[in-house]
């Protein structure tokens, strides 16, 4: 145990994620001997991601003003959505630059073990945007683990009636990969996924 | 195959041991409490990612360390590979193949096929039904490695569905009550997710049932001639599958032992559905692989309450020969080889009837490892090398 205020540091470090005891203990101590100047442009930045940031009111998405860059943009297709778990999961898409459509974020998936149903998703959001026809595909792109597969398969279910294209992300191989290192699950997907080679 | 060399580190009793082993037969010779069951079990721990003896793996590592490191050579032909697997309580398990980068825990499973007899297996007689269900599992995964992702997702999903529906059945307990805070829309709301979860539970269910099927097809000739050998006219030994979606071969819907996968998938869900209520009004989930039986019969008779002391102890052995069997018959078309045998403690428990067929049944095998208290209790068949367990250390006499 360190005295006062630096064991306040490590305890609140410790409860980011990703951080444990000793990377807190580390990071700490690498602030109490960092130039005064780095540390007040630290505390600054954390100051005004809480103030200035909000969400985007139609996507859900981290933005500066009341909507958000993609929502903004006119060039972007209003007719397909791609529904993801987290901001995090736009910044993998768009890094991609194949999608040209919107995003809607969920903000987690359905797990009733960290008491997550759908009343604490952005799913109504997502039906009200649903409501008007403009949209014709929805693309679902939650995590490829047994929650993100719940979830996605609620939403299928429950955009059902609505008539819309309903489609998932493929699961398969990585590319530049070697066939053999491939676990099971992912090449037993492959090959339920495959499809036919034109030539 | 076999085991050429084991080494511990921090592993029950052991601070390090070096323990070089040949094919053909070796005995573990020491008094009780001096670490001859250790050895065996980390072999055992590595074909199968847990110890026949704890359900946990803290008790695996040595009192005062943090970790304990299990390290095995294993010949396999001409082919050597090598495991490195460092258990780590309440965090993450480490493994290395071939002193290559980190691979997943599960990658090590396949490597390594082992059957293991013990004390314990009485309790696959004796015991409770997850006895007899760890036991099938655990075959499965040896069998197909894939397996073991399976079951972990359906253990997944079934925590996932046993939350949900014990928050609804807490949730309708207090909702009827005056002054609690009304939580019906809620109810509905993860109600409306149960139907996924369902359908998760139903298509990981299925696939793990269509294994045990195939399984209890597979080892039901095996055992029953198994049974043979060890006691003569006692059998026929029947294999029972009880399916709580009624997939058992005498005693369920007709037709649906053996069904395929697609089959199967629609009795989970069908059954599910009619157990709702119930599942909501209990808070658990009533229906699946994991409420299944293996009924074990002795003719007519259910070998549970049925069975003597002594034939308990043959229908054991016989399982884990038919075991043995099976993964021979498919080691030589396949590229899993020939299992390791162990015996841990076993000739002390058994009639020396028992004891000389057992011993006659496993003593050509590529690979039998013995542990026994006293030199006498070892049938004379099983000649091969000795070593002495004495404090934590072993030695070739």
């Amino acid at each position: 145990m360190y005295e006062g205020v630096v064991q306040d540091l490590i305890d609140e470090l410790g409860r980011l994620p990703g951080v444990g005891p000793k990377s807190a203990q580390r990071i700490a101590f690498h602030i109490l001997q960092a130039d005064p100047a780095d540390v007040r442009r630290l505390t600054h930045v954390l100051a005004e991601v809480k103030d200035k940031v909000r969400f985007c009111t139609v996507c859900g998405n981290v933005a500066q003003a009341e909507r958000c860059r993609v929502c903004q943009d006119p060039r972007r297709d209003p007719a397909v959505i791609c529904v993801v778990e987290e901001p995090k999961d736009v910044v993998a898409i768009e890094r991609t630059r194949e999608f040209r459509g919107r995003y809607h974020i969920l903000g987690g998936a359905i797990s009733p073990i960290e008491g997550v149903g759908p009343d604490d998703l952005r799913i109504r959001e997502l039906l009200a945007r649903l409501a008007d026809g403009t949209v014709t595909e929805l693309i679902l792109a939650t995590d490829p683990n047994l929650e993100g597969e719940a979830t996605a398969t609620y939403l299928a279910r429950m955009v059902k009636p609505m008539g819309l294209k309903v489609t998932r992300l493929a699961s398969g191989l990585p590319v530049g990969g070697d066939l053999e290192y491939a676990d099971e699950v992912t090449l037993g997907r492959a090959f339920e996924g495959r499809r036919l080679l034109d030539v | 195959m076999h085991v050429s060399h084991l080494s511990l580190a921090d592993f029950r009793s052991y601070a390090r041991v070096e323990v070089p082993l040949d094919p053909g037969v070796t005995t573990f010779i020491g008094s009780n409490g001096q670490g001859k069951t250790n050895l065996v079990e980390a072999i055992g721990y590595l074909a199968t990612l847990s110890s026949h003896r704890v359900a946990a793996d803290a008790p695996l590592v040595r009192l005062g360390a943090d970790r304990a490191v299990i390290r095995a050579a294993i010949t396999h032909g001409e082919r050597q590979q090598l495991i490195e697997f460092e258990i780590n309580p309440g965090k993450a398990n480490r493994a290395r193949i071939n002193r290559s980068s980190q691979v997943r825990p599960r990658d090590v499973l396949g490597i390594l096929r082992t059957v293991l007899f013990a004390p314990e297996d009485l309790a696959l007689i004796k015991g409770d039904p997850s006895e007899r269900r760890r036991f099938l599992d655990e075959l499965i995964i040896v069998r197909s490695p894939r397996m073991a992702g399976v079951r972990q997702d359906y253990d997944r999903v079934l925590k996932q569905r046993n939350t949900l529906l014990k928050s609804a059945a807490l949730a309708r307990r207090h909702g009827g009550r005056r002054g609690a805070p009304t939580t019906t829309k809620s109810i509905e709301a993860d109600l409306s997710t149960l139907d996924v979860w369902d359908q998760h539970l139903a298509r990981t269910g299925a696939e793990l049932l269509t294994q045990r099927h195939a399984l209890i097809a597979a080892l039901q000739p095996l055992t029953d001639k198994a049974y043979e050998q060890l006691a003569p006219g006692g059998g026929p030994v029947g294999l029972d599958y009880r399916g709580s979606a009624g997939d058992s071969p005498h005693h369920g819907v007709p037709g649906t032992f053996g069904a395929s996968r697609e089959q199967l998938y629609e009795l989970l869900l069908g059954a599910l559905a009619d157990a709702r209520k119930q599942e909501i009004e209990r808070g658990v989930t009533l229906v699946g692989p994991h409420r299944d039986d293996l009924l074990l019969k002795l003719g007519e008779l259910p070998a549970k309450g049925y069975a003597s002391h002594g034939e308990s102890w043959s229908l054991a052995l016989a399982l884990r020969l038919a075991s043995y069997d099976l993964l021979r018959a498919e080691g030589e078309s396949g590229e899993g080889g020939e299992p390791v045998l162990i015996l841990d403690d076993v000739f002390a428990e058994l009639d020396t009837r028992r004891r000389d067929r057992l011993a006659e049944l496993v003593a050509p095998g590529e690979q039998v490892l013995v542990t026994a208290a006293v030199d006498e209790d070892v049938p004379g068949v099983l000649t091969g090398a000795r070593c002495t367990v004495y404090n934590g250390r072993v030695e070739r006499t």
